[in-house]
């Protein structure tokens, strides 16, 4: 690691609806931001590689990989974490259907999920279980071989929807 | 009084039913506790300078510059740690010739696979250990790295471990019935030849623990993520010379560990010893490049079989030889040599039959090392038994269905002593095989294939029988020396208000533990489950046990849960019978009230009980037990395992120009004996049909002739995907084991030991008419289009 990488940068940027302002490495990941500067622990690591998709969080509205945004990059911007997005019910909804389907099994992959998975049932038409499974295809799950969330994802799209699950 | 599980209409009928699990809600809100997440004061962080060399003497290790690093704490070597860390052997003693060398926390004087840690480097920050680290200047002198499986024995091998003859870790020979006469004498003999590749557990939560020594207690406390809490706890005195009652061992939430977690890892060894040198709780989480040079691997083994039918397209018998490829030491305290002894015994498993050769030769190698993973050695046998039973069908011009009807062991036929030696108490081939020909519609689906051949269109339907074993008693470690628990317990306590806490020995990571335990407890006892919270994962309070693993939760920790509920259930009849002066056995307890057994009418609620037992025992005669606590431990004893069955089914389209795989459905029928939660049950399944799939068509460590591994990120050791991957049709047929009063068997394993077999048989059937066949997983396109003849270099 150079000095020059190792500079601490100062940091205000909202998290969760809370303005946060922090002093971190330059090099620090956001998902590390998160995780070992804010004590959010509800977002994971599970590659820091940009493929599992665990460490998914908002940004500006836009689920990004936590692992590869730097904290400089949302220098500003407005984060929202698991831990935010339940204390405002935003996926109320999801969690719920999640939790009925049993979704998850270790819950490792589910807050990343969920985030993902915020884009599609935000949608203005209900999106096929091809769309799901395509679109959900950046997030790895070790546990459940994905039936089950792709079944609780389509009961939230149908019910945001307003249309009768069977 | 027994509980009538046939009647739905029962009171307090949680058994049976899907009922929400209790810990969802708090994953789901991002309110797990994985060990990663924990944060301790003083805690520092522990990196690890890892062989970059599959096999090298160490010359010599300088550690002056990382020494002087920013945030450096400590840096111990192989020789430091051993002086405070014994080493320790993975051998069985029923294992009759195994051999395998002490293995040490950190490498002493040689490193024998890529990833080896070599040297402790502890620091502030994870950062600065990392820095650090990459400072250490370790010599090596490298040595020829054995790699190759089939060679591995050959007199111009290298051999891995001086002092050993050769590279060979366990050899057994399963044989019965008289094989040769039999071969040389059949209406037909149909040969094959079978690979699975070397793969790994993926868990998305790495391997992680956070080690808290403290001195003025004297005690050891580990959060860990892991599987066997009780097991860690037996072992990490064991080598770091403490009393077991001073060693705590917490397994909090665990983000996957499908086997990956029920070992003993050096690093992690060396983390507890760490803590304990410096007296301050230190952390290692496995990065993922950690994670794929240091998990365990699995799989890796080659076979060559055949299968010996009559004129009717009966089996006579089974002959295989079986190779598999461990690292250089076999895995602490379960072996390296399970998977390669469960192939010995699980071939032709579904079949009857009367002549059996199987012989499995374990080997080491300069590679990561080889352990139980999800399904140990299953999805191997099931391969090689359904690879050639399909071969079989398709030579004798029979149709796969039909021919495993014919030669599965009868529904009627239990119990059974297999020729391979196996008991089995009660299985349903023939009623799955209905179930499963029925859930697929199999001769819409045949013929819809007939239809699409003749458009060009490849399809496949391939299908698998297995068996599976479950509940395991002391035969598969107990007897050979590893202080491994077969048998668990349940502590069940009432709360003054009639709540209870019940603490088991059995984990969660996932399957549904907590849930099925609630349900049982809460239908013993006669509450809801809500009012049931179970506690798991700590030594220091669950009741020694085994933990999760071989699919026992259910079926041994369930069976100790249902006895400890039905004696609290007693206890507090017993004085509320006192209070009443009734008879208890005229009492029941149904929904939390006390009830008259005969009417339902209202007696008492629950909590009036709680209220005189803790507040009032003064009322109460002064002779009467009173312990509304009862422990109930329980251990399986007429058969060594509880087998369970299944089949599944795979539909395929193969693309013979790209040689890619779409799978369009998988089916699995799946006797798992009494169902406690129908939903878990059926999520179980569907994902470990999923690693199954991974396994046979994506998943492969690769390393390179040196040792090197070749794909160690996420992003080149491909994992299944939701785009990818199937739905699932998943069917049961119940046959409860009467062992214990519960009758529940394992469920875990079942999707993953059937499901490469499935797919396998699938491609096959798609590509058969096109002169193509692979049996070497995974199928990758490459490999197909090999088998198709579309590449040939
Ligand atoms: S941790 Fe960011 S994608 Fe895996
Ligand atoms: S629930 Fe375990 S990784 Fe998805």
């Amino acid at each position: 690691m150079t000095d020059a990488f190792r500079n601490r940068i100062d940091l205000t940027f909202t998290v969760n609806g809370e303005q946060v302002e922090a002093t971190v490495p330059a090099g620090r990941h956001l998902i590390d931001v998160l995780r070992l500067d804010l004590g959010l622990t509800g977002s994971h690591a599970g590659c820091e590689h940009g493929v599992c998709g665990a460490c998914t969080v908002l940004v500006d509205g836009a689920p990004v990989r936590g692992c590869l945004t730097l904290a400089a990059q949302v220098q500003a911007a407005e984060v929202w974490t698991v831990e935010g997005l339940t204390d405002t019910g935003a996926v109320a909804d999801l969690q719920a259907a999640f939790v009925a389907r049993n979704a998850l099994q270790c819950g490792y992959c589910t807050p990343g999920m969920l985030v993902a998975a915020k884009a599609l049932v935000e949608r203005e038409t209900v999106p096929s279980r091809a769309e799901i499974r395509e679109h959900m295809s950046g997030n790895y799950c070790r546990c459940t071989g994905y039936e089950a969330i792709v079944d609780a994802i389509e009961t939230a799209a149908r019910a945001r929807a307003g249309e009768a699950t069977e | 009084m027994t509980i009538r599980f046939d009647d739905p209409n029962r009171p307090n009928s949680y058994i049976g039913r899907t009922v929400p699990r209790p810990n969802a809600g708090k994953l789901v809100a991002g309110q797990g506790r994985y060990v990663d997440d924990i944060t301790l004061p003083r805690m520092v962080h522990v990196a690890f300078v890892r062989s970059p060399h599959a096999h090298a003497r160490i010359v010599s290790i300088d550690v002056g510059d990382a020494q002087a690093a920013k945030g450096v704490v400590r840096i111990v070597d192989g020789t430091e740690m051993a002086t405070i860390c014994t080493p320790w052997e993975g051998k069985l003693a029923h294992l009759q010739g195994m051999k395998t060398p002490p293995q040490h926390a950190l490498a002493v004087d040689r490193v024998r696979y890529l990833g080896e840690p070599v040297v402790a480097v502890v620091a502030r920050t994870r950062a600065e250990a990392e820095d650090a680290a990459d400072l250490v200047v370790v010599d090596y002198d490298p040595l020829p790295a054995v790699t190759d499986l089939m060679t591995a024995l050959d007199a111009d091998t290298p051999i891995i471990h001086e002092g050993y003859e050769d590279n060979l870790c366990f050899r057994r020979t399963n044989e019965a019935g008289d094989v040769d006469g039999t071969f040389a004498g059949a209406h037909k003999v149909v040969e094959g030849w079978f690979k699975s590749g070397r793969h790994t557990g993926v868990t998305l939560e790495p391997r992680a623990i956070v080690a808290d020594w403290k001195a003025g207690e004297a005690e050891l406390t580990a959060h860990v993520s892991n599987q066997a809490p009780h097991m860690l706890q037996v072992l990490l005195a064991k080598h770091l010379d403490l009393p077991e009652s001073r060693v705590r061992v917490v397994c909090g939430d665990v983000g996957g560990s499908f086997g990956v977690k029920v070992h003993v890892y050096p690093d992690e060894v060396a983390t507890a010893a760490l803590s304990k040198m410096l007296g301050r709780p230190v952390k290692f989480t496995a990065d993922r490049l950690e994670s794929f040079l240091s998990d365990i691997h699995a799989r890796d083994h080659e076979a060559t079989g055949r299968i010996a039918l009559d004129a009717d397209g009966r089996i006579l018998g089974f002959d295989v030889d079986d190779w598999a490829a461990i690292g250089p030491y076999s895995i602490y305290p379960r072996t390296s040599a399970v998977e390669g002894l469960q192939v010995t015994n699980l071939i032709g498993g579904p079949y009857a039959f009367d002549h059996y050769r199987v012989r499995s030769s374990t080997v080491f190698q300069n590679k990561g090392i080889c352990a139980q993973y999800r399904a140990v050695g299953h999805p191997v046998a099931v391969a090689i038994t359904e690879g050639l039973v399909d071969k079989a069908a398709h030579e004798m011009g029979i149709d796969p269905v039909e021919f495993r009807r014919r030669n599965v062991i009868r529904d009627d036929a239990y119990p059974v002593s297999t020729v391979a030696g196996l008991k089995l108490e009660g299985l349903s081939h023939e009623k799955s095989l209905d179930a499963l020909v029925e859930a697929m519609d199999y001769d819409a689906l045949r013929a819809e294939q007939a239809e699409l051949r003749a458009k060009g269109i490849h399809r496949g339907i391939g299908i698998a029988s297995f068996i599976e074993l479950t509940n395991p008693s002391p035969f598969m470690y107990g007897i050979g020396g590893a202080r491994i628990s077969a048998q668990d317990g349940c502590t069940v306590r009432m709360d003054p208000d009639g709540s209870v806490v019940a603490l088991t020995g059995v984990t969660e990571q996932g399957q549904g533990t907590e849930a099925i335990m609630a349900q049982i407890v809460a239908e013993a006892v006669g509450i809801r489950p809500h009012m049931v919270r179970v506690v798991t994962g700590d030594t220091r309070v669950t009741p020694f046990g085994g933990g999760t693993w071989a699919s026992r939760g259910a079926g041994i920790g369930g069976e100790a849960a249902l006895r400890a509920g039905r004696a609290l259930r007693d206890q507090i009849l017993e004085v509320a019978a006192s209070m009443l002066q009734g008879k208890a056995a005229a009492l029941d307890i149904r929904d939390g009230v006390i009830v008259d057994a005969e009417t339902g009418e209202d007696r008492l609620p629950i909590e009036e009980v709680g209220r005189i037992v803790y507040f009032r025992g003064d009322t109460l005669p002064p002779d009467l037990p009173r312990e509304l606590m009862q422990t109930r431990h329980y251990i399986t004893s007429n058969y060594p395992y509880a087998f369970t069955n299944g089949v599944q089914a795979s539909l395929v389209e193969v693309d013979p120009d790209t040689g890619f795989v779409k799978l369009l459905k998988h089916w699995c029928v799946e006797d798992c004996g009494r169902i406690i939660n129908p939903q878990l049950v059926d999520e179980q399944i569907r994902g470990g049909i999923v690693q199954g799939i991974g396994g046979a068509l994506f998943e492969e460590v690769c390393y390179d002739a040196e040792g090197q591994m070749l794909n160690g990120s996420m992003a080149d050791y491909l994992v299944p995907m939701s785009g990818e991957m199937p739905d699932m049709v998943i069917r049961h047929i119940e046959t409860p084991t009467e062992e214990g009063a519960l009758g529940a068997k394992g469920a875990g394993e079942a999707g993953t030991a059937g499901a490469p077999a499935a797919i396998m048989n699938a491609i096959n059937d798609a590509i058969r008419p096109l002169g193509g066949e692979v049996t070497a997983m995974p199928f990758t396109p490459e490999r197909i289009l090999r088998a198709l003849g579309r590449i040939r270099d």
